[in-house]
C-alpha cells in the first residue's frame, strides 16, 4: 500500500495525475460525439496536425498553448471546411493536411532541435514537465467543453443524429460543428503533453466505444464515457510511474483493457440486441414487416384520390 | 407548365434553376404549392425530387429563378428512414424532441415538452414507445416518428422525401392515410415518390418531374401515356381502374420489349 502511495508525495506526480484525471475525462466527453459522428480519423488527425504547431512553436520559442494552439484552431477549421465541402474525398484530404503537418514537426525537429524530452513528450506522452499551470489549463478546458454540452447540448445531439433534418429545422449546423471542431482541438491541446500525439485518438474513442456497449441512453453514454475516461487516466497515469513507461501507452492500454474485458463480456447482450432487430414492435402487436405483395390500385388508399 | 393549386401560394418557384458543379439538376421550374395542398412529385432517380424539395425549403440555392415563400412559413423536412443511424442511442421520445433545439437551453425536456410529445406521439398511433429505442422499429414506425419529430416544430408544409421507399405495402397504405388525415386537418404536404401506383396515383394533386416540369395537377389529367414517356423516357400504358389511372410499365419484361419492337 505505501509503495503504491509512494509517488504521491511528489509534486510532479500529483500534478501529472491530476492532468491525466482530467485529460481522460475530457477525451471521454469529447470522444462521445466523435465516435458517433464517425470522425474519430479526424481525432487522430487533427492530433498529428497540431504536432506540427507544437514543432514550430517549441523552435521559435513561441509559448507552446499560443503557437500549437492557433496552427490547431487552424487546422481545425480546415479540416471542418474540407469534410463539408466535397471537392476530392474528405478522408483524403483530411490525411494531406494533417499527415503534412505532421511530416513538417518531424522535419523540423529533426533540422533544428533533435529529439528531445519534449518531442517524445509530444509523440508518447509523459509525466515529466507536467507543471501546476498545466493543472489549470486542461481544468479549464474540461470545464470550457462541460459548458458547451451542457449549453448545446440540444444542439450537438441533433446535429449528430441527423445533420440534415437539424439544418432543415433552423440549427445552424455549419457553426455547431465547428464550435466541436474547435473545443476538439482545445482538447488535444491541453492533454497532447501526456496524452502524446499518436495516443491521443485512442482516448477518444476508446472510452466512447465502451460506454456505448454499455448504454443506449445519449446522457448516460456521456456520463459514462467522461467516468471511464477519467478511470483510465488515474490508473494509467498510476501504472506509468510503477512501470516506469511513458503515460500514453499505460493509459491506453488500461483502456483498451476495459474495452476487451467490456467487449467480451457484453457479447451475450449484443447477440441478444441483434435478435431484437428482427423482433419489431408491431404496429397493432403483430411483426410489422409482412411480405410484400404486388402493388394495386386499389385497396384502402383509394379515398385519397380526391383530384 | 406551372402547377395553380387553388388558394393561398406557401411556395412559388418562378423560373427556378438548380446545379451541382456544372451539372444542371432543376431547369425552368414553375411551382405554385397554394395551402392545403397535398402533391406527389414522381420521377425517375436523378430527375431532381430532392433538389426540389431542397429548393422549397431553401437548403438548396438556385442558380436561376426565385423561390417565393409566404412570410413566416413554417416548414418541416421528412428524410428517407435510411439516412440515419437507427442503432444511435436515444429513445423515440428524445429522437422526436429534438425538433426543440431553438429556445431552450437546458438538456432535459420541460414538462410542457414532454406533454407536447406525449401528445404528438398519440396522435400518430405510437404513443407507448416513447421509451423504445429507436432500433426496436419497424419501418411503419420510424416513419410515423420522423412525422412526429417534423409535427412538433408545428409545420404549416410538411416535405417528405420517399416517405414509403422500403416499406411494405401494409406500411405504405398507413401512411399515407396518415398523411391524408393530416391534410385533411390543414397541413400542406409534398411528397416525393418513385411509385406511381401505389402514391401518385393515389394523391390528389401530382408534379411529374424529370429536371423540368413535364405536368402538375390531378393524377387523371397529368398521368397520361405521353407525359409518362417524357418524365421516365419509356413507353408506359394508362389504363383505368375504378375510375383511377393504373400505370403499365412495358419495359418490366424483357418479353414486352421484343414485343413492342416487333409490333413497331
Amino acid at each position: 500500500m505505501d509503495q503504491l502511495l509512494a509517488p504521491f508525495e511528489f509534486e510532479f506526480f500529483r500534478n501529472g495525475l491530476a492532468v491525466a484525471t482530467l485529460a481522460g475525462a475530457l477525451c471521454g466527453l469529447i470522444g462521445v460525439y466523435v465516435v458517433l459522428k464517425g470522425m474519430s480519423y479526424i481525432g487522430h488527425g487533427l492530433s498529428h496536425a497540431i504536432f506540427g504547431g507544437f514543432a514550430a512553436s517549441a523552435l521559435l520559442g513561441v509559448n507552446f498553448f499560443l503557437g500549437a494552439g492557433a496552427w490547431g484552431v487552424a487546422s481545425a477549421l480546415m479540416i471542418n471546411g474540407v469534410t463539408r465541402r466535397r471537392v476530392i474525398g474528405a478522408d483524403a484530404a483530411i490525411g494531406v493536411i494533417t499527415t503534412a503537418s505532421f511530416a513538417l514537426g518531424l522535419a523540423l525537429f529533426a533540422l533544428f532541435g533533435g529529439a528531445g524530452g519534449s518531442f517524445d513528450a509530444a509523440l508518447f506522452g509523459s509525466i515529466l514537465g507536467v507543471a501546476a499551470g498545466d493543472v489549470w489549463v486542461v481544468a479549464a478546458v474540461t470545464v470550457l467543453a462541460a459548458a458547451v454540452v451542457f449549453l448545446r447540448y440540444r444542439a450537438l445531439l441533433f446535429t449528430t443524429f441527423d445533420p440534415e433534418v437539424a439544418e432543415v429545422s433552423g440549427v445552424p449546423v455549419a457553426r455547431v460543428d465547428a464550435l466541436l471542431m474547435l473545443v476538439l482541438a482545445a482538447s488535444i491541446l491541453a492533454t497532447m503533453r501526456v496524452l502524446g500525439v499518436t495516443l491521443i485518438a485512442a482516448t477518444l474513442v476508446i472510452p466512447a466505444s465502451v460506454a456505448r456497449m454499455l448504454s443506449d441512453s445519449f446522457t448516460r453514454m456521456l456520463v459514462l464515457a467522461t467516468a471511464i475516461g477519467a478511470v483510465c487516466g488515474f490508473v494509467g497515469m498510476n501504472l506509468s510511474y510503477h512501470l516506469d513507461v511513458q503515460s500514453g501507452p499505460t493509459i491506453v492500454l488500461v483502456g483498451a483493457t476495459v474495452f476487451a474485458a467490456v467487449f467480451l463480456a457484453s457479447g451475450g447482450r449484443r447477440r441478444h440486441r441483434r435478435a431484437g432487430l428482427d423482433e419489431h414492435v408491431g404496429d397493432h402487436g403483430r411483426p410489422a414487416l409482412v411480405p410484400s405483395a404486388a402493388p394495386s390500385a386499389g385497396g384502402p388508399g383509394d379515398r385519397l384520390a380526391r383530384g | 407548365m406551372s402547377s395553380a393549386g387553388g388558394g393561398e401560394a406557401l411556395v412559388a418557384l418562378e423560373r427556378v434553376s438548380c446545379a451541382y458543379g456544372s451539372q444542371p439538376v432543376l431547369l425552368d421550374v414553375d411551382l405554385r404549392l397554394a395551402a392545403g395542398q397535398f402533391s406527389g412529385v414522381v420521377g425517375p432517380s436523378g430527375s431532381g425530387k430532392t433538389t426540389l424539395l431542397k429548393a422549397i425549403m431553401g437548403t438548396t440555392r438556385p442558380v436561376a429563378g426565385t423561390v417565393r415563400r409566404r412570410p413566416g412559413l413554417t416548414t418541416s423536412y421528412v428524410p428517407q428512414v435510411d439516412t440515419v443511424d437507427w442503432s444511435f442511442p436515444v429513445t423515440v421520445g428524445e429522437c422526436v424532441l429534438m425538433a426543440r433545439t431553438a429556445g431552450r437551453r437546458l438538456p432535459w425536456p420541460s414538462r410542457a415538452e414532454r406533454a407536447e410529445v406525449a401528445e404528438v406521439l398519440e396522435r400518430l398511433g405510437i404513443a407507448e414507445l416513447v421509451g423504445r429505442h429507436i432500433r426496436e422499429l419497424s419501418g411503419g414506425q420510424q416513419q410515423r416518428m420522423f412525422i412526429a419529430r417534423a409535427l412538433l416544430a408545428r409545420p404549416q408544409l410538411l416535405l417528405m422525401d420517399e416517405p414509403t421507399s422500403g416499406v411494405d405495402v401494409k406500411t405504405r397504405h398507413e401512411v399515407l392515410h396518415l398523411l391524408d388525415d393530416l391534410n385533411g386537418d390543414g397541413l400542406s404536404i409534398v411528397v416525393t415518390t418513385h411509385d406511381l401506383n401505389g402514391i401518385a396515383a393515389h394523391l390528389p394533386h401530382v408534379v411529374c418531374l424529370n429536371r423540368e416540369v413535364i405536368g402538375a395537377g390531378p393524377p387523371r389529367e397529368v398521368l397520361t401515356a405521353e407525359v409518362l414517356e417524357r418524365t421516365y423516357g419509356a413507353t408506359m400504358e394508362v389504363l383505368e381502374h375504378g375510375g383511377m389511372p393504373v400505370i403499365v410499365d412495358h419495359y418490366r419484361s424483357a418479353d414486352n420489349v421484343v414485343r413492342m419492337r416487333r409490333a413497331r
